[in-house]
């Protein structure tokens, strides 16, 4: 395991990774990037130039999107009318995040730009929001690994879902 | 769970912004498993420009209570807000501040 990210000199952040961390990385990313489609809009190109969607849903079936895309309103016609507004940038948004991790990530040595670093922060926590939420993990999921076998079928899963959380915890704290 | 009364306070602190008390909207954001308490705390910093000990104490009461009111103002405001917050795969949500 690597020591996560550290501030970098003259700003940005800087970390180590082994060519197998960064195939965990990218393939996880490159999951939220086919997940998260890009933003559609309406014919319109008045609708289109302000990103305004085509949907009508309240909110989306799939957990996982669901999570990615909570509702903003309690109210399912608000919830449905906020999300046709702001659905599609923020799609966007989180593909831009995810490509410019998939474009920065590689072995060794990986330092980042402030911008590059508030990108990865996004796009790991789209991560680990689409693991943890198919995994289904709770609060106390960092002690249930310590009590897991490493036979249980779960564990792989679960181990990656914790050096996620440790990866991300170090880019917060290399930031501040 | 009847927090919103206790924690709004707090919430109009608004930097670079009039104190308005009576502002009508409120954005709340809801606790949940997976957000980091230094991801939240470093989100709230950096979205609302609040200090560290602030975002700290909003941070404690989503963990805490379920939820916290983390900024009001008029709906436009509370919506752009929101959407930031989803950006950052926060749990936000906009209401009228009247509903509890």
């Amino acid at each position: 395991m690597n020591s996560g990210f550290s501030t970098r000199d003259g700003g940005g952040v800087i970390a180590e990774f082994e060519a197998a961390e960064v195939s965990v990385l990218r393939s996880l990313v490159s999951l939220v990037l086919g997940l998260v489609a890009p933003g559609e809009t309406g014919d319109d190109p008045l609708e289109r130039a302000l990103g305004i969607g085509t949907g009508t849903e309240p909110a989306p079936s799939d957990p996982v999107l669901a999570r990615l895309f909570p509702s903003a309103y309690q109210d399912e016609q608000e919830a449905a009318e906020f999300r046709r507004y702001t659905e599609a940038t923020l799609r966007d948004g989180k593909r831009a995040d995810a490509q410019a991790m998939l474009d920065s990530a590689r072995p060794g040595r990986v330092e980042l730009t402030p911008e590059q670093a508030q990108a990865w922060l996004r796009s790991l926590n789209d991560v680990r929001l689409t693991l943890g939420t198919r995994l289904e993990v709770t609060e106390e999921v960092h002690d249930e690994i310590a009590m897991m076998s490493e036979d249980d079928p779960r564990y792989p899963a679960y181990v990656t879902y914790d050096w996620l959380t440790y990866l991300q915890d170090t880019l917060v704290r290399a930031l501040w | 769970m009847g927090d919103v009364g206790s924690t709004a306070p707090m919430a109009v602190e608004r930097p670079s912004t009039d104190v308005r008390p009576d502002l009508p909207w409120v954005t709340i954001v809801w606790n949940d498993p997976v957000n980091l308490m230094s991801y939240v705390t470093y989100v709230f910093q950096t979205v609302f420009g609040y200090s560290k000990e602030k975002a700290e104490r909003l941070m404690m009461d989503v963990h805490k209570k379920g939820k916290a009111v983390v900024s009001s103002g008029t709906r436009e405001e509370m919506e752009r807000d929101v959407q930031i917050l989803h950006s950052y795969g926060l749990w936000a949500t906009v209401q009228p501040d009247s509903v509890k």
